[in-house]
């Protein structure tokens, strides 16, 4: 990846590193949610507070695309998938491993940014993925 | 004061491809079939609701202008895959709170090929590769798979019961068995799911004419018991409601089940008194989740429903005599009116694939929102 690199969105994730989700906590239920809300989606509370979610979970859910949905410029296959984390949230994102064979349920998984295509000046676009953990 | 609601005619134009026809071409052939089974000339109903996700402006006043039946209230009505159910609500809403003795209910769609582009999505995420519709329905197939015992063979099986189910239906899109081998042998789309096990986005229109209880003139009435549809309760991370994060507890109740319990209620039946079942087969994982979140069994037992045979034709709940959406293909908008055309043939006992005796049906769709729909009818 270029470190010229652009968000793919802007308030997605910290590039750290390690990088990580920003998130917002409820001051009223404590509910984590992702991406950043200013009002929560499980109790209406107004009083949220940004934070900056783990940087890493368990996997909890994955499959790999192999044709390119429409208005994705990048290349398949890739991964997609949940993984949990400590917060107790799921979290729905890409995946580096694009062949499910290769993963397991409850696998430690670390978040990576990853250049999703090349915008029109040439830089890459980027985001963020879930990648399995290196062992300990 | 409540009324009794009456379908007093229903027609349709096959699901397909016509690459010769306009969406309103296909909505004006529908809402003839039902208004003249029906016997209501112009003039005979006093508000007509459309479903349409995908129609665009004024979709349903275009298809009444080429009628010569304008001048009440049109209403278009877009609730993803619960489109058409969220129109036949409403129209039973207007006769059950007494503003109007007959309605018009219908849906029509002219979906995009391929896989279906949703202006759902975000830019963003479409930039990510996060807008992969069926990959969301791999994710929920892959979690039904692990607390379920769904297996592979049971993803082809659905495929292989509903595509045998859907041979005699001439408004289906594909009329040909297969076995599951072949189902087996198309091409992954985002494992567990292969192509075949996928229903395919097409076009086509289903109308309905509701009357108040008494009022119709048409062929023996089928009861419109309860017509629900809700959203979703936020948690569950592989909801329809597509969200990016949800939480660990287990126990947020699917909006199908939400719309299930409540249309059960309403209706005052439970799911052991239904006779035949149309439901949601968007992929063959969707129509054994349906099983469970329609009560049809209890959690976890969708894999042994299926096994038993319970849910093919001549089995004791029969689930999709029409073939469902992986024969049908699936016009988002009239969907959800095509089931209710196919339940009141078979509560008339005339349904092509007739399940013997049928007396009390439900219907069902649920898809992006989220939206989910349960209808009642009853005979």
């Amino acid at each position: 990846m270029s470190s010229a690199g652009v968000p793919v969105r802007a308030g997605l994730f910290s590039e750290g590193p390690p990088p990580r989700l920003l998130g917002s906590r409820c001051a009223a239920c404590g509910r984590h949610c992702f991406p950043r809300a200013d009002t929560c989606p499980y109790c209406a509370g107004d009083a949220t507070e940004p934070v900056e979610l783990s940087p890493g979970g368990a996997l909890w859910a994955w499959t790999a695309v192999t044709t390119a949905p429409p208005g994705y410029r990048g290349t398949v296959p890739y991964g997609l998938g949940v993984v949990e984390l400590p917060e107790g949230l799921r979290v729905v994102s890409r995946l580096t491993e694009a062949d499910p064979a290769r993963l397991q349920p409850g696998q430690a998984m670390a978040l990576v940014t990853v250049p999703l295509h090349a915008d029109d000046e040439g830089r890459d676009v980027v985001g963020f993925a879930f990648a399995p953990a290196p062992g300990p | 004061m409540t009324e009794a609601v009456d379908v007093a005619g229903v027609g349709i134009h096959r699901f397909g491809r016509f690459e010769d026809r306009t969406v309103t071409d296909l909505g004006v052939a529908a809402v003839r079939g039902a208004l003249a089974e029906a016997g209501v000339a112009p003039g005979g109903f006093q508000a007509a609701f459309c479903g349409t996700a995908y129609g665009g402006v004024a979709s349903g006043h275009k298809v009444l202008t080429r009628l010569g039946m304008t001048g009440m209230p049109i209403v278009d009505v877009e609730a993803g895959c619960a489109s058409g159910a969220a129109a036949l609500m409403l129209g039973a809403g207007a006769i059950r709170g007494g503003a109007c003795d007959t309605v018009l209910v219908f849906g029509i769609e002219k979906m995009p090929k391929g896989m279906i582009r949703s202006s759902f999505f975000e830019p963003w995420q479409e930039d990510a590769g996060l807008s992969a519709t069926p990959a969301y329905f791999a994710l929920r197939a892959q979690r039904l798979m692990r607390t379920s015992g769904v297996t592979k063979d049971h993803l082809a099986a659905v495929v292989v019961k509903n595509r045998r189910q859907g041979v005699t239906n001439p408004h289906a899109m594909f009329r040909a068995e297969v076995d599951a081998a072949a189902v087996l042998a198309s091409r992954v789309v985002a494992e567990p799911l292969h192509l075949w096990m996928l229903c395919s986005p097409n076009e086509g229109a289903a109308a309905v004419v509701l009357t108040r209880a008494g009022h119709g003139t048409g062929p023996p009435g089928v009861r419109l018991r309860s017509a629900v549809v809700r959203s979703h309760v936020p948690g569950a991370v592989l909801s329809e409601s597509t969200p990016m994060s949800g939480l660990v507890d287990e126990d947020t109740p699917a909006p199908s089940t939400l719309a299930a319990v409540a249309a059960y209620e309403e209706a005052g039946v439970g799911p052991g008194e239904l006779d035949v079942v149309e439901c949601q087969d968007t992929d063959a994982a969707r129509e054994l989740l349906s099983y469970e979140e329609l009560g049809l069994c209890e959690p976890g037992g969708s894999a042994a429903l299926l096994d038993e045979g319970a849910t093919a034709v001549g089995g004791r709940l029969p689930v999709n005599p029409s073939g469902g959406l992986l024969s049908k293909g699936e016009p988002l908008g009239a969907s959800a009116l095509g089931q209710i055309v196919e339940l009141v043939h078979q509560l008339r006992g005339d349904a092509p694939n007739q399940v013997p005796g049928a007396r009390v049906a439900l219907a069902h769709t649920v898809g992006r929102g989220a939206n989910a729909s349960a209808v009642v009818l009853s005979r």
